[in-house]
């Protein structure tokens, strides 16, 4: 039986090092190619008209005169008289030309006029009276509610309790599992009673049931300090440097080629299929280097099929169509907001007692996200509701950690101003209560040793408001966080090539996260050769399937099928060699570029002469992640982590920086730990900038996106992190766990600790992100003299 | 519609690989004498480009390189489109982002907000020239071993801002590094990476 399992940290040449990632010189030199960079002979520009208000109806459209245009080669109707339209920057007219210039000529030339029809875009506070009932639940309803994560019995009690407004078929329900909705609730919707939808009130406000669980109100009574407060983040866009988009052509009647911009390769071919009317067989995706997806890059969007279709009536010419600035910032997706209204208690001990939230958020026009409220602590009294905000925007996509970083703004703000209330260190509060902090309390009480160790927390840390004199006040901050990673569904064929030298075949995408060096790492380690003896081909449907990278399921899953393939392929090739060493193949070992006896070191080869005995043709083996045949499971799920922040901020100016940022992370077997910690030293980064800059601003006359580009839309530069300490967990109680993903869990808690060391440095919470000059100097002005329990300059 | 493809620069034969078909590569630089039109406005000789194709030569790389451009394409859409010099990207597309920054004359500038008619007559420098062939820089080789990179969309910008700031600032202090290279955004956060890669080239260490 061939031992699967990660090896020994003994008797591991490569993994659980440190190695630079193998795509760094193309990177760093430019030769790197992007979908954006994809520049063939007679490439078409494709370009969109979009439309300029919020909510209309398409009356008329008049393409004529663009199409007579000299340079123009086709023009396609996206959506067309009569259709509603839901948010600025809808598509509503494609164009093909021979280069962008005459193809943004070619839109001005084209005349469509709309019915315009009043528009919502506040995600301020619901007003108290609006009805918890909501009517029925719409195709539109119940998707959002999956993207959402909303959790399996909340869907299930709202589509029996208002029925359902829309009819799905046996493909829907086909589709329906492809997503990975849960039976349960598919039986739901199979029983669910038809309601039409006129019966759906016409309110922007989805109110869910008032959950609760223990006796809030009796908990809230006897607890020794109650603690209210307001928090919140606004929506954010991804705001990937390479936009949204694709080129696509068609060398015969029903056949595609897509050069798509993605985080998901494998998945591509079967969204375009119905579309496009051709076999996903016969369209070939391809994608070597993406420049950012961050969670907004699982889908065939509408403009891709636009692309395709152009392409089609241009002859089959490539179109390619890249999103300009202010169209990503409109329609590529972007994190819901999600703020609350909080009351936390605890008794005198500082365990906390009860939990109230009432929550609200807009995702754009299908709502808005649930996030789980308390994160992390299981707080044994609570009663909450959450409130989705239909607005008219361009409707939210995953964004790393979908949830959880609103989640930790929220929670982990409330109970540092439980701790500041009760005069506590909210590092002995949130250790005082580890009994409720799930399964992952162990990692967490180590980690925050560690982190401690790191900022000198218990050295620095100060009751609430810095009593230094001046304008310039410093304050400490923490949160912590978790999520899943469990490798996805990933299969790979594994050659070994007579020459020695070895090949992987895989579906798979790599986001910048490291994926191919970590694959590379993996299948060197197993056969104790050097690196550059492996060739990865990857970013191509026609290699085996391997699942879309989201969620950090990447890590796991490539990583899984290489080992299990690795180890087949070397046990193939033990079988081969073995008779030349006069050993049985189980007595082989591979190991510095050799096959040999193990514990005779006169009986070996090269690695080079071992792979000679394969014979003519190479020896292949396939890959599996799950895989049951061929335990063990070299993967995981659950992870924790823990950061602080140290801010300085002005009080005078209402200016917020970050002096230093340190974070400690666990995610099982670390493959490679300069790729992992560089996935964490980005999340701080990222953190740092949505806590400070980010904010889509939209405007409440015209509904569109106030600062729709780079220069108003702010991210973090390299001016603006401070000093930043990463700490990845290994060795025993995590290496034996197995690879689990990273690129969710540390951009959580960035913006909860930052908020909290703001709240400790000038005593008062700023209540929502991004912590601007303006809020910070409105929470000041707010406070006035009444910070009397704040006890500050 | 009119089929009007001369309007892009076609392949002349002979070349293998397309970067060099667009392309009339001439040896000895040669001015362009075909003036613009001139015009009296506000008091002072306006030349007068276009509306349509106009001539454009450009010193790319130590090469002279020929296309006709419309007047409104920027130098970094003439080095892409026209040229395949692909490391410079197009994020922003407003000089706020410099992803795609290239050296003019040997001073950094973002080609999306320089127009091809007016980097007429100067040396333009892009990543493709920073290393010979399949080699890399020393300072690229930096951006390796303290991966600073991650996605990359943004390296290349950050390869040629990083390579004049050192030239300007041979050992530069962590002060020097905040402000002199916070010209480009990256969305992944390799800030920390490229700060030790600059601190590392100055011969000192990360704080």
């Amino acid at each position: 039986m061939s031992q699967y399992s990660w090896p020994d940290p003994a008797t591991r040449p490569l993994l659980g090092k440190s190695i630079s990632r193998v795509d760094g010189p193309s990177k760093s030199s430019g030769r790197a190619k992007y979908t954006y960079d994809y520049n063939p002979q007679g490439l078409l520009a494709g370009k969109i008209l979009r439309c300029p208000y919020a909510h209309a109806k398409i009356t008329s459209i008049d393409t004529s005169a663009a199409e007579k245009m000299s340079g123009v080669k086709a023009v396609e109707v996206i959506q067309g008289p009569g259709t509603e339209i839901l948010w600025a920057g809808d598509e509503i007219v494609g164009v093909a030309a021979v280069d962008e210039g005459t193809a943004e000529d070619a839109l001005r030339a084209i005349k469509v006029e709309y019915e315009v029809l009043p528009h919502f875009v506040s995600d301020a506070e619901p007003p108290k009276t609006i009805a918890a009932d909501t009517g029925p639940v719409s195709a539109d309803d119940f998707q959002d509610m999956e993207e959402n994560q909303v959790p399996d019995e909340e869907v299930i009690a709202r589509i029996q309790k208002s029925g359902i407004s829309f009819q799905p078929t046996d493909k829907d329900y086909d589709s329906y599992k492809g997503m990975g909705v849960d039976s349960s609730i598919i039986a739901a919707l199979k029983k669910a009673k038809y309601v039409p939808a006129e019966n759906k009130p016409k309110s922007p406000y989805k109110k869910t049931a008032l959950q609760s669980q223990g006796t809030p109100d009796k908990a809230f009574a006897s607890a020794a300090t109650v603690s209210e407060g307001l928090y919140g983040t606004p929506c954010i866009v991804h705001s990937c440097l390479e936009t949204h988009g694709s080129a696509m052509e068609w060398p015969g009647e029903k056949e595609v080629v897509v050069h798509v911009s993605t985080q998901n390769v494998s998945g591509i071919a079967a969204q375009l299929a119905e579309p496009l009317s051709v076999p996903a067989g016969n369209i070939n995706v391809l994608q070597q280097n993406v420049g950012g997806g961050f969670g907004s890059k699982f889908s065939v969007d509408r403009w891709d099929v636009n692309t395709a279709k152009l392409s089609k009536k241009a002859g089959g010419k490539p179109v390619k169509n890249m999103l300009d600035r202010k169209a990503e910032f409109e329609v590529a997706g972007m994190r819901p907001s999600a703020y609350a209204r909080v009351k936390i208690a605890a008794d005198k001990d500082g365990k906390i007692v009860a939990w109230e939230s009432r929550s609200w958020g807009t995702g754009g026009v299908g709502g808005g996200g649930t996030p789980p409220l308390p994160y992390i602590f299981e707080i044994p009294n609570q009663r909450k509701q959450n409130t989705a905000i239909s607005t008219n925007q361009g409707s939210a996509r995953a964004w790393r950690a979908p949830n959880h970083p609103q989640a930790a703004v929220i929670t982990m703000g409330a109970i540092e101003d439980l701790a500041a209330k009760m005069k506590m260190d909210p590092l002995d509060l949130v250790l005082k209560n580890m009994d409720i902090a799930g399964p992952r309390a162990q990692t967490y009480k180590e980690e925050f040793a560690i982190a401690d160790g790191l900022m000198g927390w218990k050295k620095n840390w100060h009751q609430r408001g810095d009593t230094t004199p001046g304008n310039i006040k410093r304050g400490l901050g923490l949160s912590m966080h978790t999520w899943g990673g469990r490798g996805h569904n990933s299969d790979c064929d594994f050659s070994i090539h007579p020459d020695g030298s070895v090949e992987i075949k895989m579906g798979t995408q790599d986001l910048g996260t490291g994926a191919r060096t970590i694959i590379t790492i993996v299948a060197a380690d197993t056969l104790g050769i050097p690196m550059e003896n492996v060739t990865l081909l990857y970013g191509n449907n026609r290699y085996p399937p391997s699942g879309g990278s989201g969620g950090s399921t990447t890590s796991g899953g490539v990583t899984s099928s290489t080992r299990r393939a690795a180890v087949d392929a070397r046990d193939a090739l033990f079988a081969k060699v073995a008779p030349s060493l006069k050993a049985q193949p189980e007595e082989l070992e591979a190991a510095d570029g050799r096959v040999r006896v193990k514990g005779d070191a006169n009986r070996s080869l090269s690695w080079k002469e071992a792979c000679a005995k394969i014979g003519a043709v190479p020896l292949t083996v396939h890959g599996s992640n799950p895989d049951k045949a061929r335990p063990p499971d070299l993967t995981n799920s659950g992870v924790g982590g823990v950061q602080m922040a140290d801010v300085s901020v002005d009080i005078e100016t209402g200016i917020v920086r970050v002096n230093k940022m340190v974070a400690v992370q666990d995610c099982g077997l670390v493959v490679d730990v300069k790729t992992a910690e560089s996935q964490v030293y980005g999340a701080l980064i990222m953190g740092i900038s949505y806590a400070l800059y980010e904010e889509k601003i939209l405007d409440p006359v015209t509904g569109r996106v106030l600062n729709p580009n780079l220069e108003f839309y702010r991210l973090a530069g390299l001016s603006d992190i401070g000093e930043l300490k990463v700490r990845m967990m290994t060795g025993k109680g995590y290496d034996e766990r197995g690879v689990i993903g990273l690129a969710e869990p540390p951009v959580v808690s960035p913006g909860a600790a930052i908020s909290n060391a703001v709240a400790n440095a000038i005593g008062v919470r700023v209540p929502f992100l991004p912590l601007t000059p303006d809020r910070v100097l409105a929470a000041l002005e707010e406070a006035g003299g009444s910070h009397a329990y704040h006890g500050v300059w | 519609m009119k089929d009007d493809d001369a309007r892009k620069p076609e392949a002349t034969s002979g070349v293998s690989r397309r970067d060099f078909m667009k392309i009339s590569a001439v040896t000895a630089a040669v001015p362009l004498v075909l003036g613009p039109k001139v015009v009296h406005a506000a008091g002072e000789d306006v030349a007068v480009h276009g509306p349509g194709k106009v001539p454009v030569a450009l010193n790319v790389n130590g090469k002279k390189l020929n296309a006709q451009l419309e007047p409104r394409v920027t130098l970094l859409d003439a080095l892409r489109e026209q040229f395949d010099l692909t490391g410079a990207k197009r994020v922003c597309d407003r000089g706020a982002c410099g992803a795609c920054t290239v050296l003019l004359d040997g001073k950094p500038v973002y080609a999306c907000s320089v127009l091809a008619i007016d980097a007429q007559g100067a040396k333009i420098t892009t990543i493709e020239a920073l290393a010979e062939a399949d080699k890399l820089s020393p300072l690229m080789q930096a951006f390796v071993e303290h991966d600073a990179q991650q996605c990359g969309f943004c390296t290349p910008g950050f390869v040629v801002a990083t390579t004049y700031f050192l030239k300007q600032h041979p050992t530069p202090s962590a002060d020097d590094i905040r402000r002199g290279l916070n010209g480009n955004y990256c969305r992944c956060g390799t800030y920390d990476g490229i700060r030790a890669v600059a601190l590392a080239q100055a011969g000192g260490k990360q704080s």
